[in-house]
């Protein structure tokens, strides 16, 4: 591209209008270059927001933070956050627990069965559809069908977050089983083995890790939700380790009830659970970046 | 003829069934989602009628429910995300796949990642400490506006530049052939290719905008009742009033805000559904050529 500037300036005539054009050129990957900037700006504002005042918070006497119940009172100074850690922990390990699964199954069928059918194209279409549906609206959906039979619990909680982990965890294995060579499916059958038993011992295995690279970051943005969890779990106080019994809490629900808080003790609370949030995300999201790396490396 | 797998086959179909099943669990979600709480808010329907759409009187106390307020509100916020997040996804996608070299790349894959993985509560608490009040924007529109922005930007581009990237290198060489600068070369091979794939990537934005609730519920003023055009004024959407009124609403005003979730649910569907389709439709173009 420069020799052709060279080339083209060569020419007087056209040099004076070439010149205006690659000015404008230019402005415009100025304008990406700062559209750049703006994208990295406020990630870097809300991350030096939340280790400027949550470090203070969290680790101020560590652990007590991360273990003491949370103060039924607002106003109350110190910490306490425990409650919350167990209650994220729980509703979204069993929410993985049940997406994971049923959504790696629904993608074995889109790929290894229903390949072309119209069936799996609807469910593909569907699936995608899915993944933009509000969670306000699934947290909703689960206060209709389970809570206002059963009552809060963190199980309610996992049920909300599994069926916005489902389509997400259906995408991601399909282009993990899509990366799976046939000659593996063809030398299976070539024994003899049957086409379940195949995809049992032969295709998942060998997508295994970018399926567990897939499935952790979907548990990483389901640990961060809040909407749907604000009509199935309640806002204990006080730790509770029955996953179908009693009102349970999280640290997302902590974060938006202390938010708001006029009191400035429940608002270093709200962000010493915010950067907890955060780290345990980041961990999530690390731990999924070393499986990918890893089938990276092996192809 | 005699079947030696026997009972093995019996397992094999077994396994397909237990498969289909599962695939369609997503459409058995969907459709009971629809069902479940569209027959929760017909108490409210019972009441208003069609006037739950059609007026902006909110009072629970008196049990009216005049919903167009939060429609609108649900809306401008939605554009206003729009209006800041689409040139600057747009300008990332472009340089992300038109400019930088690929050391560069990758860590700006790696930058939308991260902003894409902050949850919405962390963002919504960081608008309503720290933006709306040390920048003077207050509660508003506006504030609600500027955060749904930073959280559509990540899927807006990175779908632009899935969609970008489909564009044949032989219409760029093409272009560049012929003298055009970078630029030039942008309007006249990657955008004419890219743009259907690209409405499609904003729609997409545009339906996780008006979603989205914790953020615009903690930042967005909650305000009752206000049809207005100012971006600084506070207001509220739909999944704002939900998210702030649940809990200490009675039977029918749940049911309203059950409403609220009924009508947010159809037109996401409807964006979304159109959405998916664009983009779709692009990709496979883009496979062809």
């Amino acid at each position: 591209m420069i020799d052709l500037a060279e080339v083209t300036s060569a020419q007087p005539d056209l040099s004076a209008k070439r010149s205006w054009r690659s000015v404008k050129s230019t402005t415009m990957t100025g304008l990406m270059i700062a559209s750049v900037v703006l994208v990295a700006l406020p990630l870097i504002a809300v991350v030096w927001a939340i280790f400027g005042r949550g470090v203070a918070v969290a680790f101020h006497g560590f652990p007590d933070f991360f273990i003491k119940e949370i103060p039924s009172v607002a106003r109350r100074a110190g910490p306490g956050m425990g409650p919350a850690i167990l209650g994220t922990l729980m509703v979204t390990g069993a929410a993985t627990l049940i997406a994971v699964p049923l959504g790696v199954l629904g993608a074995v069928y889109l790929h290894e069965y229903g390949v072309g059918n119209r069936f799996s194209r609807l469910v593909r279409f569907m699936a995608t559809v899915m993944t933009g549906v509000p969670s306000i609206v699934m947290g909703l959906f689960i206060y209709v069908v389970w809570t206002l039979h059963f009552g809060y619990s963190a199980f309610g909680g996992s049920l909300a977050l599994a069926c916005l982990m489902l389509p997400v965890v259906i995408g991601a294995t399909e282009q993990m089983l899509k990366l799976v060579p046939n000659h593996l499916r063809e030398a299976s059958y070539a024994l003899g083995t049957s086409k379940s038993r195949t995809i049992l011992t032969v295709v998942l295995p060998a997508a295994l890790p970018g399926i567990v690279s897939g499935s952790l970051l979907a548990v990483a943005r389901a640990a961060g939700e809040t909407a749907p969890l604000l009509f199935a779990v309640g806002a204990a106080t006080e730790y509770n380790p029955h996953l179908f019994e009693e009102a349970n809490t999280a640290l997302s629900i902590q974060i938006f009830g202390n938010a708001t808080s006029s009191f400035v003790a429940a608002q270093d609370r709200a962000w010493g659970a915010a950067l907890t949030l955060v780290l345990l995300t980041f961990i999530i999201t690390l731990v999924a970046r070393v499986f990918t790396a890893r089938i990276a490396s092996r192809r | 003829m005699h079947d030696l797998r026997g009972h093995r086959a019996y397992a094999d179909g077994a396994f397909r069934w237990a498969a289909a099943g599962a695939a369609a669990l997503v459409l058995l979600i969907l459709g009971l989602i629809f069902i479940t709480i569209t027959s929760r808010s017909l108490p409210v329907f019972h009441q208003m009628g069609l006037s739950f759409f059609t007026t902006s009187r909110w009072s629970p106390a008196d049990a009216l429910f005049g919903a167009l307020a939060f429609i609108w509100g649900t809306a401008f916020t939605a554009l206003i995300a729009l209006a800041i997040a689409v040139p600057i996804s747009l300008g990332m996608a472009l340089f992300m796949t038109q400019v930088a070299p690929p050391v560069i790349k990758k860590p700006l894959v790696y930058l939308t990642d991260l902003l894409a993985g902050v949850p919405s509560v962390v963002f919504g608490l960081w608008g309503v400490l720290v933006l709306s009040q040390h920048f003077g924007l207050g509660r508003s529109f506006l504030t609600a506006g500027i955060i749904l922005a930073i959280m559509i930007v990540p899927i807006i581009t990175s779908l632009s530049r899935e969609v970008i990237e489909t564009t044949p290198p032989g219409d760029k060489e093409g272009a560049l052939a012929l003298g055009a600068t970078r630029w030039e070369m942008i309007g006249a091979a990657v955008l004419p290719h890219s743009a259907g794939g690209l409405v499609g990537a904003v729609m997409l934005g545009l339906g996780r905008a008006m979603g989205e609730t914790i953020a615009a519920a903690l930042v967005i003023g909650s305000a009752l009742g206000q049809l207005t055009l100012s971006p600084l004024a506070p207001g509220n959407s739909m999944p704002a009033v939900i998210a702030n009124e649940w809990g200490e609403a009675d039977a029918l005003h749940k049911s309203a805000l059950i409403a609220l979730a009924v009508t947010l649910f159809v037109i996401t569907i409807i964006v979304n559904l159109a959405a998916t389709a664009i983009v779709q439709r692009s990709m496979r173009k883009g496979q062809g050529s």
